[in-house]
């Protein structure tokens, strides 16, 4: 195992000790990058100089004899949305190409604070828009697992390059499942904690009423050191919630002795990969045989959750982005005409189309005489799947469900449908509408196509799934499997 | 102006909030700095930042609402005002929408019959304030923006539409601005455009209750202009219903210099603003203790300070209007009264002498030179028969000029009055003999020749006698 592949926790102690400078770690990770990015492309942005000063300090600090925080030295990855100071953020769009915020996002102060070490940016689907990698401006990013095969999306870059080991651990954005399904596509474990549980402030908005970051990590211990990081009140995001987060590995005890587990239908629903539902099933069995109780549950308003999404998020979207006219930042095509050519230039040639369907959705659906037939009804319906959720809650302690109805897809297989694109998110979307957490963890493969098993927990109660997920990769293998990127790949 | 027809009028009114820092971000709220030195990523809008509410913004709209009779709501919420225009750089403004934080007020003005009127004020929200275009130094196809201006605290005030004239709609403003002065939410001042007015307007037949086509007016920089634009809208729209023609539904603008509104767009194409609630704020929940608390806080305002002047100080409509216009003249007067207790005695000094000084000097009550007491000690120096009245304007100028009190003004130079009769008896035999035809002139019944003699014994006296005095001691001698 190189150092580059090694779980958060034993890096932490090995530099923590001295027996491995955190610079070296670094170097190991860029070396890891270097053999394999050209296959994966799974970086927009690469900062080796900065996290190699970065490293640099950690190592001083250890040489010292100063006791370094538990993500101290370890590099990670964040998805080009989440504000770098300095550190050009695109969001995957031809808009921000050469955007260099003067300011970093709240997760990454709290990140540069404990000592992470940042590695680069990584590629997504424009504006977080997309479940595939495809609508970055720039380029797709594969998954490791099969080059020919896309590695999910909208956080694509970010869980493909922790399943390639180019990164220990990275950050995700996830609005409709965003960190969830490439998570499962790539086989690694991916997190949208409760929505109010971390800061959004200086996350490039998508939809600000869904939009929540989360930890994309190799194990689940991994993924509860980084929630410790990321997680609790921030004053500069209203929407965050004044709770004050547990220790989230307090949670990792391997006993689901008596947790009830619900495992509702609705997520079984046809056009799910029967060896998907197969792997789900098994895994449930898995639960109960360490001790916890399942049974099948419903959540009716199930059906319901995906035109509402695509209602609220494009409405949410067309707004968010309107602020990129060209007139304070970004992107400004020079048009010597009027003001309205000049936004008309720039936005045609700044925006991808996947940005632009999304935008004129959501400015149709919040029109004049259209709002309460869309967004308005749309809201109602997501009151409905809350109430669903609360009231399977009364009876269970975690859902049971897929993360995504399908393994990963070939590139270019859906593009041109997209109604079979927006189902890829059809189990997690849900999630965020109701605004509470989810985990996605591998539980299984097929045809050499690692599966996800997602976890849902009631709000606020992000420390239950972890201890759900766990128990169950303590008494599996999946997640130690590895995409095998030497040589010429698939 | 306008036979024949009812004017109905509606005010809508912006006022920025004088708060420390701007709404959603800790920048400076000052007036008048360099263009894009009070800005912030937040107040830019730049990617990925988020609004955090000012609580004393906040504040300031709940006193306002308070002040203007409106209900507090209890819960309330933030809206996105979504339009494009550089001035603005969210591509949207925060605002209001279904849930303001206030409704239901009024505020009384003098009607046309003399009698008070309620005008009813439908609503006051909370928002933020854009920056502002400017065209100097760019060529045709550039301009500048200042994004200072941009989530600077506004409360947008919207009037039923109860106002029946031009005159009322300035009586309207003015009542609105002196509460909101008084509440200290806000400078008001319109040339600084802290104090903002949009004015609808409509004429209908007196023969029917419907409503005409609504007219809107923007770009109305004072409050004259307001009345202005007005007024030449009744005759405009009367004129067009006089002879058959309808009244275009439009926006239109005021041009002061040439005194006419132009169309700037007609409503059809109105915006569609697709306002929906903000998702990076959360719902404001009003505690009704904190929304009594900021009630006590209330100063005394306008109308209840007039009732009082003229209630339990007895003076006349007009007094009490003048010095209520501003708290700080009000506070004037008062601090004043309390030195010497005639309240229309000083309400004429205040009026006349004082507001004529600071005027013709050009000088806000604040900056007077002259200190209440120092008014009041004055009139107490006329009270006590110390010096004239017409000495006293004298003195007061020379206060106003120095800073000197009164007392030592006219002790230094002498100006006390002569109130000994020995003392005058011997000037006024001189006056009597140097005008011998004057005095037979009284002898023989006209009146008007005392006043002759007693301006000669004034005059001699270098307006140091007491008139009163002089009078009585002349009418003895010529009798």
């Amino acid at each position: 195992m190189g150092l580059y592949d090694m779980p958060i926790n034993n890096l932490n102690k090995l530099i923590a000790s001295g027996a491995v400078q955190a610079t070296e770690v670094v170097e190991d990770v860029f070396d890891r990058i270097e053999q394999v990015e050209g296959k994966v492309r799974a970086y927009l942005t690469l900062n080796k100089e900065a996290a190699l000063q970065q490293a640099r300090r950690i190592d001083e600090q250890v040489a010292h004899g100063e006791e370094i925080d538990p993500l101290a030295g370890v590099p990670v990855a964040l998805k080009d949305n989440i504000c770098t100071k300095g550190l050009r953020t695109t969001c995957a769009s031809r808009f921000l190409e050469s955007f260099q915020p003067p300011y970093d996002a709240t997760v990454v102060e709290r990140l540069r604070a404990r000592g992470a070490v940042i590695l680069g940016k990584t590629n997504m689907d424009e504006f977080a828009m997309g479940s595939s990698c495809e609508n970055s401006a720039f380029f797709p990013t594969h998954n490791p697992w099969d080059l020919q095969r896309v590695p999910g999306g909208s956080s694509g870059g970010s869980a493909a390059a922790v399943a390639a080991g180019e990164a220990v651990y990275a950050l995700g954005s996830d609005t409709g499942g965003s960190v969830r399904q490439p998570a499962a596509l790539c086989g690694v474990v991916g997190m949208k904690p409760t929505y109010g549980f971390v800061s959004r402030f200086g996350v490039v908005a998508f939809a600000s009423s869904l939009d929540q970051i989360g930890p994309v990590t190799r194990n689940v211990q991994d993924c509860a050191l980084v929630m410790n990081a990321i997680c609790g009140r921030d004053p500069l995001d209203s929407t965050s919630a004044d709770i004050a987060p547990p220790d989230f590995t307090s949670f990792l005890t391997g006993n689901v002795k008596g947790l009830r587990l619900g495992v509702p239908k609705e997520y079984f629903a046809a056009g799910t990969d029967p060896a998907v539902a197969d792997a789900v099933r098994a895994a449930v069995d898995k639960l109960c045989e360490l001790g916890a109780v399942a049974e099948e549950c419903s959540l009716p308003h199930t059906e319901y959750g995906l035109s509402a999404y695509y209602i609220i998020a494009t409405a949410e979207a067309s707004s968010n982005l309107a602020r990129y006219d060209g007139v304070c930042y970004g992107r400004r095509d020079e048009v010597r005409a009027d003001l309205l050519e000049m936004y008309l230039h720039t936005r045609k040639n700044g925006f991808g189309p996947e940005v632009k369907r999304r935008i004129m959705l959501g400015t149709y659906a919040l029109g004049s005489g259209y709002y309460e037939a869309y967004y308005l009804k749309a809201q109602k319906v997501r009151t409905l799947i809350r109430r669903d959720f609360e009231q399977a809650f009364q009876k269970y302690d975690v859902l049971v469900a897929p993360t995504s109805p399908t393994t990963a897809f070939k590139i270019g297989e859906r593009t041109e449908d997209l109604l079979a694109m927006y189902m890829t998110d059809v189990c997690t979307l849900p999630v965020n509408l109701a605004g509470l957490p989810g985990i996605s963890i591998p539980c299984g493969f097929k045809d050499g196509l690692p599966i996800g098993l997602q976890l849902i927990g009631r709000q606020f109660d992000d420390g239950r799934l972890l201890q759900a997920a766990y128990a169950f990769e303590q008494n599996t293998d999946f997640h130690q499997r590895r995409p095998q990127l030497d040589g010429t790949g698939r | 102006m306008a036979n024949g027809y009812r004017i109905v009028i509606g005010l809508e009114v912006h006022v920025e909030l004088r708060t420390n820092t701007k709404i959603f971000c800790s920048c400076a709220n000052r007036f008048g700095a360099e263009p894009n030195t009070q800005v912030c990523p937040i107040c830019m809008g730049m990617p990925g930042t988020l609004p955090v509410l000012n609580k004393k913004a906040l504040e300031y709209a709940i006193k306002a609402g308070l002040a203007l009779n409106c209900n507090i709501a209890s819960f309330s919420k933030f809206d996105r005002k979504n339009y494009f225009y550089p001035d603005l750089p969210k591509g949207y403004q925060v605002s209001q929408f279904d849930l303001p934080i206030a409704h239901g007020g009024w505020i009384n003005i003098t009607g046309e019959d003399g009698q008070p009127k309620r005008i009813g004020i439908t609503r006051l929200h909370l928002e933020e304030d854009a920056g502002k275009l400017l065209h100097e130094g760019t060529d045709a196809f550039s301009s500048l923006v200042d994004y200072n201006r941009a989530g600077v605290p506004l409360i947008e005030i919207v009037s039923e539409p109860d106002l029946r004239s031009p005159e009322e709609a300035r009586q309207y403003l003015t009542e609105l601005r002196n509460i909101l002065r008084y509440t200290g939410v806000s400078d008001v001042k319109m040339e600084e455009g802290s104090l903002r007015c949009d004015c609808n307007i409509s004429l209908n037949p007196v023969t029917t209750d419907q409503y005409g086509t609504l007219v809107e007016v923007k770009n109305l920089n004072s409050f004259r202009a307001v009345q202005r634009a007005l007024e030449y809208e009744v005759e405009r729209q009367a004129a067009l219903l006089d002879s058959g023609c309808q009244v275009k539904r439009e926006t239109r603008s005021w041009d002061d210099s040439a005194g006419v509104t132009r169309s700037m767009r007609s409503k059809e194409k109105a915006h569609d603003y697709r306002y929906f609630p903000e998702p990076d704020l959360v719902p404001v929940a009003v505690d009704q203790a904190w929304v009594e608390t900021i009630r006590q806080d209330l100063p005394e305002l306008p109308e209840a300070k007039r009732k009082r002047f003229m209630q339990d100080l007895g003076l006349p409509p007009y007094d009490a209007e003048v010095l209520t216009a501003s708290q700080e003249l009000a506070a004037f007067f008062e601090e004043c009264l309390a030195v010497y207790d005639d309240a229309k005695t000083v309400s004429n000094w205040v009026m006349g002498e004082l507001l004529g000084y600071l005027n013709q000097e050009g000088l806000d009550i604040t900056a007077s030179p002259v200190a209440p007491k120092q008014l009041g000690e004055l009139l107490q120096l006329i009270a006590d028969g110390t010096i004239s009245g017409k000495i006293a304007k004298q003195v007061f100028v020379q206060v106003c000029q120095t800073g000197k009190d009164p007392q030592t003004i006219v002790a230094e130079q002498g100006l006390r009055q002569i109130s000994d009769s020995s003392q005058l008896e011997g000037i006024i035999a001189e006056v009597l003999a140097a005008h011998p035809q004057v005095a037979e002139d009284f002898r023989s019944g006209k009146e008007k020749a005392l006043g002759f003699l007693v301006g000669q014994v004034m005059k001699a006296t270098r307006g140091q006698a007491n008139p009163q005095l002089v009078n009585e001691l002349l009418r003895k001698k010529l009798q």
